[in-house]
C-alpha cells in the first residue's frame, strides 16, 4: 500500500518537505537554497517518476551486483590506530578526548 | 620510442626506457612537474603536489633500477612511472605518533569540508602503486565527494580541458582526465560510480577503464556510493590500462565487496585480433539528442571492428532510459548515509556552534557544496518514511531488470559496444544551472554500474576539434575481452598517439 501522498504528484514537493528532508539530513540550508532546492527537487523527482511505469511485481531489489555472503575476518586482535592519529584532525580537543558541545544538559 | 616529447609518451614507452637506461625515473619526474607547474594556473588540475617528496622517489626508483637489473623491473613494470591519484583516495599524511609525515599529502575529496584533512592511513590503492614502484606525483582536483560529470562542482575551482580551455574536462576525474591528456603524468587513478572514469576520459581522448565492481579495493577510497564506486586508471594507451590495472586489482579483506578471484594477466589478454568475436550495439545507446559527430566516429569505430573481423550485432536493452532514474535513486541514497560522517565532531569543518544539533546541521550547511546538498536532499528524501518503498525498493528492483537484461545480451555476444557520452566536452558554465541536463551526460555510463560491469572508454576520433570515445562493456570479470577489444581498435584506428593542442614540449 502506498502512502496517499504517492498518488498525488509527488514531483511538486512543499516548501514544508524541503525543510523537513532538510532536519532528517541535518543540513542547514538558508531561504535562497531551500526556494531552488524546491524547483530542482521537483524537476529531478518528476524525470525519476518514470519508474512508475515499470512492472517491478515479480522482480526482487538488487542491493549488490556480486552475491557475497557475510564477509567474517578472524575474530584476532591487531594493533588500534594510536590515539594521537585518530585525534590529529579533530576540530576541537580536549586531550586524550574529543570535545563536543553538551549533548545532556543537567536537569533536563 | 615515438617522437612525441617526453612528457607526453605511454607508461609502456617510458617503462621499457626506463629498462633499456635510455632514461631515468628523475627524468620523467621532471618532466611531469615542469607540465604541471606550467599548466597549474591554465588547467587548475592539482589539488596537492609535493616535488621533493616525488623526486625523492623517483630517486629511490632510479637505484632500485639500477640494482634490480632487467629481472626487477620487468616484474615491477610501473617502477619509476610518475602518476597522479584522485583527490578522492586518502593518502598516509600522519605518522603512527598523529605527527605530519614528510611528503604526505593532505586529501579533500574537492569539498571544502575536508579541506586540510590528513589520513592517518593509506589507502590501498596508494600502497598498491608503491609496491609497484610508481612515483606519486600529487593528488587531482575532482568534482566535490566525486558528484558531478564537469568538474565544476570542485570547491577548489573548476578544472580545464586542455583540448580547449573554455570546455570542461569531464567529471567527475576531471583532474585525473587532464592531467594524463596535459603530459602531468603518466597515469592516473580515478573513480568511477556513474561514468567518473569513462567520460572524462571520453572528453579528453585518453584510456579510461572502470573495472567489474569488486575488482580493486575500495579501502581509502572516500565512499559515495558504495555499491556502484569502482577505480581504475586514466593513460594514453589500451596497453597501459591493462599494465596499470593488473597493478591496483586484487583481493583486499579491508574491503567486504572485494571479491576473491585471481588476477589475470591482462597485457596477455591484448591479442590485436577480435576475429569470430560477436560485438553487440545496443541500438538504445544511440540516444535521442546525441551529437550527430559522436554517433558518426562511433559508428565509424564499429565499422573498424567489423572490417578488423569481428561481427558485429543489433542488440537490445530495452531499459537503459530507466538508467537515469533508477542511478538518481540509489546513488543519492547511499551517498546520503555515507555523508553522514561529516559531522564536524573527529574530523574536517567545524561550525564551532554551542549546542551540539546547531553543530551538526551548520557544519554540513557551510561545508558542503551545491550538488552534494541536492544529492543529500535527494537521497534523504528517497529514504524517509512513506517513501522509501515507492523511491529506494523500486529502483532496485528496476536496477535488477537492468542488470537482467545485460546478462541476457552478454550471454550471446562477447563485448558491447557503445558511445560513452552523448556529446564532447562542453563549455564551461553551460549545464550548471541545469542539474537533469548535467545528469544526461551520464546517460551511456551509468547503467554499466547499475549491473557493476567492467567498461572502458578508447578515443575513436574527434568531432568539432574535441575527443570522442567508444565504450567496450564486457562481463563481470572479463576486464581482459573489454581490453582485447579496445586494445585490437585502437592499433586498427591509429589514434594512439592523439594529444591536445596545448600540449607539447
Amino acid at each position: 500500500m502506498l502512502p496517499e501522498r504517492y498518488h498525488r504528484r509527488m514531483a511538486s514537493i512543499s516548501r514544508d518537505d524541503v525543510e523537513h528532508v532538510a532536519n532528517l539530513a541535518r543540513l542547514h540550508l538558508t531561504d535562497d537554497e531551500i526556494d531552488r532546492m524546491q524547483t530542482q527537487l521537483s524537476n529531478i523527482l518528476e524525470a525519476i517518476e518514470t519508474l512508475r511505469d515499470v512492472d517491478t511485481s515479480h522482480v526482487g531489489p538488487t542491493a549488490s551486483v556480486i552475491q557475497l555472503e557475510n564477509v567474517m575476518r578472524d575474530d584476532v586482535a591487531t594493533p588500534p590506530m594510536a590515539r594521537e592519529a585518530a585525534l590529529a584532525n579533530a576540530p576541537v580537543r580536549d586531550d586524550p578526548f574529543l570535545r563536543v558541545p553538551t549533548v545532556l544538559e543537567e536537569g533536563r | 620510442m615515438s617522437e612525441l616529447p617526453l612528457a607526453d609518451r605511454t607508461v609502456t614507452e617510458v617503462a621499457d626506457a626506463l629498462r633499456r637506461g635510455e632514461t631515468s625515473s628523475r627524468a620523467l619526474t621532471e618532466a611531469c612537474l615542469a607540465r604541471i607547474e606550467r599548466d597549474a594556473e591554465r588547467l587548475n588540475t592539482f589539488l596537492s603536489i609535493d616535488a621533493d617528496a616525488a623526486l625523492a622517489a623517483a630517486d629511490a626508483a632510479d637505484a632500485a633500477l639500477a640494482t634490480d637489473g632487467a629481472e626487477g623491473p620487468a616484474a615491477r613494470p610501473l617502477l619509476g612511472v610518475p602518476y597522479a591519484l584522485k583527490d578522492i583516495f586518502v593518502t598516509r599524511a600522519l605518522d603512527a605518533e598523529g605527527d605530519a609525515l614528510p611528503g604526505g599529502l593532505p586529501t579533500t575529496a574537492g569539498s571544502f569540508i575536508l579541506e586540510g584533512y590528513r589520513s592517518p592511513y593509506a589507502s590501498a590503492a596508494q600502497e598498491a602503486l608503491e609496491r609497484a614502484g610508481a612515483v606519486l606525483l600529487g593528488k587531482t582536483n575532482c568534482d566535490e565527494f566525486a558528484m558531478g560529470s564537469s568538474n565544476e562542482n570542485s570547491a577548489y575551482g573548476p578544472v580545464r580541458n586542455p583540448w580547449n580551455e573554455e570546455t570542461v574536462p569531464g567529471g567527475s576525474s576531471g583532474g585525473s582526465s587532464a592531467a594524463v591528456a596535459a603530459g602531468e603524468a603518466y597515469f592516473a587513478l580515478g573513480t568511477d560510480t556513474g561514468g567518473s572514469i569513462r567520460q572524462p576520459a571520453s572528453l579528453t581522448g585518453t584510456v579510461g577503464i572502470k573495472p567489474t565492481y569488486g575488482r580493486v579495493s575500495r579501502f581509502g577510497m572516500i565512499a559515495f556510493a558504495s555499491s556502484l564506486d569502482q577505480a581504475g586508471p586514466f593513460t594514453r594507451s589500451v596497453r597501459d590500462a591493462a599494465v596499470v590495472l593488473g597493478a591496483i586489482a586484487g583481493h583486499d579483506p579491508r574491503d567486504a565487496t572485494s571479491v576473491d578471484t585471481p588476477v589475470p594477466d591482462y597485457v596477455a589478454a591484448l591479442t590485436g585480433d577480435v576475429r569470430g568475436l560477436r560485438l553487440g550495439v545496443p541500438r538504445e545507446y544511440f540516444v535521442e539528442g546525441m551529437e550527430p559527430g559522436v554517433e558518426s566516429a562511433v559508428r565509424a569505430a564499429v565499422d573498424a571492428l567489423r572490417e578488423l573481423g569481428a561481427e558485429t550485432v543489433d542488440v537490445s536493452l530495452p531499459s537503459t532510459d530507466r538508467g537515469l532514474a533508477t542511478y538518481y535513486i540509489i546513488a543519492p541514497a547511499e551517498a546520503s548515509a555515507n555523508l553522514a560522517r561529516y559531522d564536524g565532531v573527529r574530523f574536517g569543518l567545524s561550525a564551532g556552534a554551542d549546542e551540539l544539533w546547531e553543530n551538526y546541521t551548520r557544519t554540513r550547511g557551510a561545508g558542503f557544496g551545491p550538488e552534494v546538498k541536492r544529492r543529500i536532499m535527494l537521497g534523504t528524501y528517497a529514504l524517509s518514511a512513506g517513501y522509501y518503498d515507492a523511491y529506494y525498493v523500486k529502483a532496485q528492483q528496476v536496477r535488477t531488470l537492468i542488470k537482467a537484461e545485460f546478462d541476457e545480451v552478454l550471454a550471446t555476444v562477447d563485448a558491447i559496444l557503445a558511445p560513452t557520452s552523448p556529446n564532447v566536452a562542453f563549455r564551461i558554465g553551460d549545464k550548471v544551472d541545469d542539474p537533469l541536463a548535467m545528469y544526461l551526460n551520464d546517460a551511456c555510463t551509468l547503467p554499466v554500474n547499475i549491473a557493476g560491469l567492467p567498461g572502458i572508454s578508447v578515443p575513436c576520433g574527434l568531432s568539432d576539434g574535441l575527443p570522442v570515445g567508444l565504450q567496450v562493456i564486457g562481463r563481470a570479470f572479463d576486464e581482459e575481452m573489454v581490453l582485447r577489444v579496445a586494445d585490437a581498435y585502437e592499433r586498427a584506428a591509429g589514434f594512439s598517439d592523439l594529444r591536445p593542442p596545448t600540449a607539447g614540449a
